[in-house]
């Protein structure tokens, strides 16, 4: 569905359940030249659990109008104007990669807004090669090549039906990337990553549990790179599963039942 | 992953898909020959019906040996996903149904498969669906046949018999201008000769029957699906970007920003039409695969040495190999094919000086090449397109794609060639004798 936030049409899916405020709500936040569609199964399955999902697409992303956020201050700032345009008054949210900041940030900002958070395939500081920024700027593709390449772990990834992962985090990369003719979402995404330094003031006003689901075979964001938001989260749970930084199609499964555990149990006061 | 850069075709056709099995550590890709999938608990159950998880269910819809050769194919054509099908035709039928229904059009090119001229001018027409057909390389004639209810643009790589090589970069750029799809037949050039998505094409798919598979043991087709046409700015596929009652009021694009047309195409194509491939056939094709690199090179290596031979050959009046300069593809052929113009493949036609007895003469005398219906088998074939593959097809069609009463068509294997080219010798002093 389209949401009016800031002025433009914010698009989130609902993981085919109509929208209903009087569930509790998990908000899905994508991550660099991603869109809300990386979550397709967990979402789905989470509405269809007693969930009411929004799984957004970043504004100036696919679907979404508005100018891409330039910083994740910027984007935890749509995400808190979704809640108040929804009416949603508290939600759990589960970010991935640059998405993973985006809900920290959030979960900072307005403490009394997010009952979990979970932040998959994360990093903190969370920096990008100079070469990688230089390449999303001038050459994309290339560019796009080389994350689809540290993003997965394996050539055979146990999905069902016939999906080839490699190819398809490819052509939605470049999807997600021509669906702005004016902004480059990639770089733009990339330098809000960079950018990036509010960590462990963030992770210190957190009032929630927060998981950190982390990929063992993670290349773009290694696991270990989780820790120095780890060792200061008051309440953490740290779950590992067997995939690269494409963790919800590598490891569909694991990534579903680590979030459904985590989400059923308590929520911040 | 191995490295630092993407992996290599022939490391994709070993690897793609398949990992040693966890469970029993089995390093070949099991079968599984099993209609039905065991469900952990009735929600389990639910949630794979309802693509909230990952697994399979019924083999009709899916399996995972043939999800491994769904995933092989898909990395070796540079796609997102793919499905496997009952047959080659299978696969261009759930291709057609799942874009379009009646009151739509489709462009292709004359010079197709008869099977595929068959379906799309006579069977398809029975169901609500035009086909208009216009040569390959008429741009022109491609551009003016779109219609308001086009859906799809469609031809073959090579096309059978004659070996014209599709302008895919020209005809996708008609077809996209157009807010279309281009659909391709990459039967005769494998993705190892051709990735036709590398050249602007929308969708791929093959005979798997043929080189694929490549032994001549199976029948099975495979269509994948590049990920790169965009359904909902194209403006003409409510099939794809509307609630669609038959499955949940599922909106398929909004599911899959990149893989709408395979969730369609699998979740009712599958489930209604049911042309899905049995597991065993889809481990022999995975057996094919596994040294397609290695088969095609030997392919068109025994092929261009054929074609030497036959092209001074004084009682062949014509091969239409686009090796040979004279051919009206050889240029486009150096330009899109992998080792340029020899690159063609290793199925190609050509035309006798005799008449028919004398055709019918060269095809008995023959020994190691077989006459029958297929090609891309290990073992060399021969056929007369005009009386058999061909033979629905009038006149002027069949001229239309390139075939004379007069054509012999080869399909050339992995012997050796000089072998070949002895037996090939041997009939053709039979032929001339028999005037």
């Amino acid at each position: 569905m389209k949401i009016t936030v800031n002025g433009h049409g914010l698009y989130a899916y609902t993981g085919g359940k109509a929208f209903d405020a009087a569930k509790p709500t998990v908000v899905f936040i994508h991550g660099v030249l991603n869109d809300h569609s990386v979550w397709i199964l967990q979402s789905r399955w989470f509405a269809h659990h007693g969930w009411n999902v929004l799984a957004i697409d970043l504004p100036g992303h696919c679907k979404s109008g508005g100018k891409p956020p330039a910083s994740v201050e910027e984007a935890a700032q749509t995400v808190i104007a979704l809640l108040d345009a929804t009416g949603v008054q508290r939600a759990a949210l589960v970010g991935h990669s640059f998405g993973s900041l985006i809900a920290l940030e959030t979960a900072a900002r307005a403490p009394d807004r997010v009952s979990h958070l979970a932040m998959v395939g994360t990093a903190y500081p969370m920096k990008v090669s100079p070469a990688l920024l230089e390449s999303s700027l001038n050459e994309p593709q290339k560019a796009i090549a080389m994350v689809n390449m540290f993003s997965h772990s394996t050539l055979a990834p146990p999905l069902g039906p016939g999906a080839w992962l490699y190819g398809s985090s490819r052509a939605l990369m470049r999807r997600v990337l021509n669906s702005n003719r004016d902004a480059n979402v990639f770089h733009i995404g990339f330098n809000a990553c960079n950018g990036y330094t509010n960590g462990e003031a963030a992770i210190d006003a957190l009032a929630c549990p927060v998981l950190f689901l982390l990929g063992k075979g993670d290349q773009m964001t290694l696991a270990s790179a989780a820790k120095p938001l780890i060792s200061r989260a008051r309440d953490a749970k740290v779950v590992m599963v067997p995939a690269g930084h494409a963790l919800m199609g590598e490891a569909p499964e694991e990534v579903l039942f680590a979030l459904a555990d985590f989400l059923k149990g308590p929520s911040g006061a | 992953m191995p490295g630092y850069s993407d992996p290599g075709f022939d490391t994709l056709a070993l690897h793609a898909g398949a990992a040693p099995d966890p469970t029993t550590g089995a390093r070949a890709v099991p079968i599984h020959l099993t209609t039905s999938f065991v469900f952990e608990s009735s929600d389990h159950a639910a949630s794979l019906f309802n693509l909230e998880r990952a697994g399979h269910v019924y083999s009709r819809i899916s399996n995972p040996t043939n999800a491994v050769l769904e995933q092989r194919v898909s990395a070796l054509e540079g796609g997102i996903g793919a499905i496997a099908t009952a047959s080659g035709q299978a696969a261009l039928h759930l291709s057609v149904a799942t874009l379009m229904g009646a009151g739509s059009h489709i462009v292709a090119s004359t010079a197709l498969y008869g099977g595929s001229q068959n379906l799309l001018h006579y069977t398809m027409r029975r169901f609500g669906i035009e086909t208009t057909f216009v040569k390959p390389g008429d741009l022109d004639g491609w551009r003016a046949a779109i219609r308001p209810n086009t859906k799809l643009l469609f031809g073959e790589t090579v096309g059978n018999p004659g070996l014209d090589v599709l302008d895919i970069p020209a005809v996708s750029d008609i077809a996209h201008a157009a807010g279309v799809p281009l659909l391709v037949d990459s039967t005769l050039t494998s993705p190892y000769l051709i990735k036709p998505f590398d050249w602007g094409a929308d969708l791929v798919y093959h005979s798997a029957t043929k080189f694929l598979s490549g032994h001549g043991t199976v029948i099975g087709g495979i269509v994948v699906d590049s990920g790169s046409f965009d359904w909902e700015a194209s403006g003409r596929f409510a099939e794809l970007t509307q609630a669609y009652e038959g499955f949940h009021n599922m909106v398929f694009s909004d599911e899959s920003t990149v893989g709408a047309f395979l969730l369609r195409a699998r979740r009712e194509g599958l489930r209604d039409f049911g042309a899905s491939m049995s597991p065993h056939t889809a481990w022999l094709i995975l057996q094919g695969i596994e040294t397609l690199p290695l088969r095609m090179e030997r392919h068109i290596d025994n092929t261009q040495k054929v074609v030497e031979f036959l092209a001074t050959h004084p009682f062949v009046e014509h091969v239409g190999h686009p090796l040979l300069p004279s051919h009206p593809s050889h240029e486009l052929a150096g330009k899109l094919l992998r080792h340029g113009a020899k690159g063609a493949g290793s199925v190609f036609s050509f035309n006798l000086k005799g008449n028919r007895e004398q055709g019918k003469k060269f095809i008995e005398t023959l020994r190691l090449f077989s006459h029958l219906a297929n090609v891309g088998d290990c073992r060399s074939l021969v056929i007369h397109p005009a009386s058999t593959t061909h033979f629905r097809m009038s006149d002027e069609a069949l001229a239309g794609a390139g075939i004379t009463q007069g054509t012999i068509r080869l399909s050339i294997g992995l012997e050796d060639p000089a072998d070949l080219i002895d037996d090939l010798k041997r009939a053709l002093k039979a032929a001339e004798k028999a005037a």
